[in-house]
């Protein structure tokens, strides 16, 4: 009993590969009519997940949280990682609500989308938890396989299928360059774990030419996140592949995929090479200024919906980079947890924020209509007060205006970077911001100020009472969050401080 | 004493508003003349909860009052601390009431999305109260941006014609100043050891070159509000665009809120920076006086002649809080600054009630389309009549007290200052009767004129509560200044005081 319970905190992942192969058998015997029956047990299976993973969490959490290292070095487990796991269970499980009726009447509801969803969340995890090169890879790439799958999941759209061969080609090149960059770090230092290449990247530091190769790999390490996270100038893909990809693809893209990216940058960064920190910084503020430029200025020019939240995820992105760029200070990491639990917070919102603004897409959408256009929203207001109420809630906190939970998460990395002395990049982000909300109040406006078009496709707006409810408490939560907080807050910092 | 008046003047409105969304709930407009009457005594609601504050206000302490504290989010110590000193207090009333006469005034008017637009005013009214008693200057930020929402709405949907140009101006241009703001309390914050109190930055001493660059962090958000020249563009276009109400709120409180910011943060926290600066600040106010005086004679829209008069108004209350003289503002400037700016709530809010009012019934807003009104409409060319004098600082109206003391304070410091800034009581005279002749006097002007019907109770009741507020203040100003005495003297005090 007790060599099982040494593998307990990797129990999620078990339960999940175990759940996801018997699902994948057993959907084999379920008729296309009753594929809800799959959907069903996709969600007890991240029940399950989410049940174990709250338990760990609180055990752990009850044993001072210190990090635990298992499996041979691979595998990590400490409260960041349950918690951004459980970030993912949900996003998740919201993913298959959302798209239930869009695919349906696509005739992609199939047992493909659902396996290849539930594997594609093993390999979040698994980068989640991930303590070495070596199982950060693994992840990485169980992650992006499922991912390139699911984009050509419309197998007779053009758009889809071009969108996934981008995303294939670039997505391999993106991996190359980050395995490139491990094996240089891996040539320094002479270990794949994490714990082990701090500690000799920390000896090597201080000699220059030791440390001119190690930033070397380090640049291709920073490329191949970057390009995963999205930031620019690696950020080509997202447009297309947010645009080409059925929305409710594009949905689960643009949601748990995310945390993992976050999960990644602080496992590689901030635990692997942390006296390196010097370099990364000024590269990520590199890529946290283009990020934001070029996302918020490109999202102006854009007329579909889709590429518009495409760029802003760009934007998001960066943003997000200002809160894990402001860590170190001159060679000081006292404000470290408050810098990267900014960060962890931004995420975590970002994420909600996503699903929100594609479930909105995905719930307007219907057989044979895809609401992709910005113009397929002109006077929502009209049609639906609560849809567009709910839409401006979104917007609003995309753009990051109070009484909002994007306002806090920009408050929390703006605070970050003006208490590193970032002031100049703080001030340019915020700038910049001002140019993003204006795209963000172009959808309010269409809503709200224009009559629906007699012409376009008359949208009726009801829809599965289940996503409908799901779709207001996903706004909702945004406006709480805005008023209170503090509760997500406080456990971000938690996570954060433990590390 | 022992009810929290400053939440309940907060969450009363937005709790109304949530209602009159509720009430409509799937019915829209059927439900129009329930969710009016729950709007209506929500608003009334809300007015009464602030009465305590004045009532209950003690005269003789420049601290905060009706202090309330409670952590919020304890990880970046931000507090929701509310309190009110003889500054703010009079904002909050002045804000109720004012919401009151915008839902009386759109009673009859708004007839499309009643409970939205309701709803936005009543929210906007807790909102604004919110901005005025925040002591913790996230809180104060929250509610500052959180004003251009549904204000953003209000123009948007029920505007004028170039609505959606002057909704996107008006946000873009205000959330542009907020967010260099928030940088500067961010530095702020850490500067001062992690505390997003103003009371605590007041004390927080900081080097001139610092001030100087946090009190243009603070001038943008400010300078757009109030509006200073030279970024008053906004302010003619929104007013114009937006509905009788919306013009009414803005007018009268929302361009408070920048003057507001200058007393509450430029002056007290960074008082050096307010003193090496002071000659910007006079000749940016003495140029909304003058230039913007003469920009307001030439205007053919009423509204936006009001609105630039408005801008040329509130170059009165910043040379009131800038005109220094040994080291600090005069008392007389700050509160002839504070004066003018409540009288300007009543009378720009009366005058663009008297053009809705004229508005609703000729739908247009050119002076050209008028003249001869008094022939037709005699009640409503009286009430104007009295506002229109309260503009132009006739002594015994609300207008002449703040004027006069803003420059008395002037000439304490300059009289050449001085001598400019009074030149607005000509150009205020020429622009407001010259308007008001051709409006109300003369032949009249066309069969839509001969047309007209005079003030229905509802509006009448509006004006009249107003022309009641103006004429008192002009007569018995001391009911204001009264409040304000312990905390303008102590401002005043430590504005002396150099922090570097």
């Amino acid at each position: 009993m007790s060599a099982l319970m040494t593998y307990a905190p990797a129990f999620p992942e078990i339960l999940l590969l175990v759940g996801a192969c018997a699902i994948m058998i057993a959907d084999l015997y379920v008729k296309d009519q009753a594929k809800g029956l799959t959907l069903w047990l996709a969600h007890g299976l991240l029940l399950a997940c989410a049940v174990v993973t709250l338990a760990l969490f609180a055990g752990h959490f009850a044993l001072g949280g210190k990090p635990r290292l298992m499996l041979g070095g691979l595998f990590i487990s400490d409260l960041l990682s349950h918690l951004l796991k459980f970030a993912a269970y949900a996003s998740t499980a919201v993913t298959l609500v959302y798209s239930r009726r869009y695919l349906a009447d696509r005739g992609l509801l199939r047992g493909e989308f659902i396996t290849l969803l539930l594997f594609s969340l093993l390999g979040i995890m698994i980068m989640i938890s991930a303590a070495s090169f070596l199982s950060i890879y693994l992840g990485l790439e169980l992650m992006s396989l499922c991912l390139y799958a699911m984009v050509a999941l419309n197998r007779d759209s053009a758009l889809s299928t071009e969108a996934a061969m981008k995303y294939f080609v670039l997505g391999a090149l993106s991996s190359g360059l980050l395995l490139y960059g491990m094996s240089m770090v891996y040539g320094a230092t002479g270990s794949l774990q994490l714990a082990d290449v701090s500690r000799a990247s920390a000896l090597l530091a201080a000699h220059a030419t030791e440390r001119s190769f190690l930033a070397f790999g380090l640049v291709f390490v920073v490329a191949g996140l970057a390009f995963k996270l999205g930031a620019a100038p690696f950020h080509m893909w997202i447009p297309d592949v947010y645009h080409g990809a059925p929305t409710a693809v594009t949905l689960v893209i643009g949601s748990a995929p995310k945390l993992s990216a976050f999960a990644m940058a602080i496992r590689l960064l901030v635990n692997g090479m942390p006296e390196l920190a010097q370099d990364w910084q000024e590269m990520l503020a590199l890529l946290a200024l283009l990020s934001i430029a070029i996302g918020n200025i490109t999202a102006i020019a854009q007329s579909n919906l889709k590429r518009m939240l495409a760029y802003s995820t760009i934007a998001h992105m960066g943003f997000m980079l200002l809160g894990l760029l402001s860590g170190v200070v001159g060679g000081n990491r006292l404000s470290a947890a408050d810098a990267y639990g900014a960060a962890l917070f931004y995420v975590i919102v970002y994420v909600i924020m996503t699903l929100g603004a594609f479930g909105m897409l995905v719930y307007l959408s219907r057989a044979g209509f895809e609401c992709e256009k910005l113009e397929d929203l002109r006077g929502l207001n009209r049609r639906s007060p609560w849809l567009a109420f709910l839409m401006l809630i979104l917007m609003f906190s995309l753009a990051g205006i109070p009484p909002t939970a994007g306002f806090y998460a920009k408050l929390a990395v703006f605070s970050a970077a003006v208490n590193a002395g970032w002031i100049w990049l703080a001030v340019a982000a915020v700038l910049l911001s001002l140019v993003g909300a204006f795209y963000y109040l172009r959808i309010v406006k269409l809503m709200y100020f224009d009559e629906p078009a007699d012409t376009g496709p008359a949208i009726d707006v009801a829809g599965p009472p289940e996503m409908r409810a799901l779709l207001g408490a996903n706004a909702i939560v945004l406006l709480l969050l805005g008023i209170l907080p503090q509760p997500l807050l406080n456990l971000c910092f938690i996570a954060i401080q433990a590390l | 004493m022992s009810l929290p008046y400053l939440s309940l003047s907060i969450w009363v409105p937005i709790v109304a508003g949530a209602a009159v969304v509720a009430a409509g709930w799937r019915r829209g407009d059927q439900r129009a003349e329930l969710q009016r009457r729950i709007a209506m005594a929500g608003a009334i609601l809300g007015f009464l909860v602030t009465i305590p504050l004045y009532t209950g206000f003690n005269l003789t302490a420049a601290d905060f009052q009706f202090v309330e504290k409670a952590a919020w989010i304890g990880r970046f110590n931000i507090n929701y601390h509310l309190g009110v000193d003889g500054i703010s207090v009079l904002f909050v009333l002045l804000n109720s009431f004012i919401t009151v006469l915008v839902v009386l005034a759109g009673w009859s008017v708004i007839e499309s999305r009643v409970g939205q637009y309701y709803a936005a005013f009543l929210v906007m009214s807790g909102i604004l109260n919110g901005v005025f008693a925040a002591l913790d200057a996230v809180l104060f930020y929250v509610f500052f941006e959180a004003s251009l929402i549904p204000m953003f709405i209000i123009i948007g949907v029920w505007g004028g014609p170039n609505r959606v140009y002057a909704a996107f101006k008006f946000f873009l241009y205000t959330l542009m100043g907020s967010l260099l703001m928030l940088i500067a309390m961010l530095y702020l914050y850490g500067k001062s050891g992690g505390s997003f109190s103003i009371v605590d930055w007041q004390r927080l001493p900081l080097a001139l070159g610092t001030q100087v660059a946090l009190f243009f962090g603070f001038l943008f958000a400010f300078a757009v509000k109030v509006p200073m020249w030279p970024v008053h563009t906004w302010l003619p276009d929104a007013h114009t665009e937006a509905p009788t109400g919306g013009s009414v709120v803005l007018a009268a409180i929302l361009l408070k809120l920048g003057a507001y910011g200058f007393v509450r943060f430029s002056l007290p926290i960074l008082p050096d920076a307010c003193r090496h600066l002071a000659p910007l600040m006079i000749t940016l106010s003495l140029i909304a006086i003058v230039y913007i005086g003469l920009v307001t004679l030439v205007q053919t829209d009423m509204k936006r002649l009001i609105a630039y008069s408005s801008v040329s108004h509130m170059g009165f209350v910043t040379l009131g809080f800038f005109a220094m003289t040994g080291g600090a503002p005069t008392a007389y400037g700050v509160e002839g600054a504070l004066v003018q700016m409540i009288s300007h709530g009543f009378v720009s809010g009366a005058l663009f009630l008297c053009i809705g009012v004229m508005y609703d019934r000729m739908h247009t807003r050119l002076l050209a389309d008028y003249g001869g009104v008094v022939n037709t409409m005699p009640r409503f060319a009286a009430l104007m009549l009295l506002f229109a004098m309260a503009n132009s600082g006739l002594p015994v109206t609300s207008g002449f007290v703040g004027e006069f003391l803003v420059i008395l304070g002037a000439m304490k410091v300059s009289f050449w200052i001085a001598s400019l800034a009074a030149l607005t009581l000509i150009l205020g005279a020429a622009y407001t009767l010259w308007m008001y002749k051709r409006v109300i006097f003369g032949a009249v002007a066309n069969p839509n004129v001969a047309a007209l019907k005079d003030l229905n109770w509802r509006e009448a009741t509006a004006l009249g509560a107003l022309a009641v507020a103006v004429l008192f203040m002009g007569i018995y100003p001391v009911a204001f200044t009264e409040v304000m005495h312990a905390s303008v003297n102590d401002l005043l005090r430590h504005i002396a005081v150099p922090k570097t």
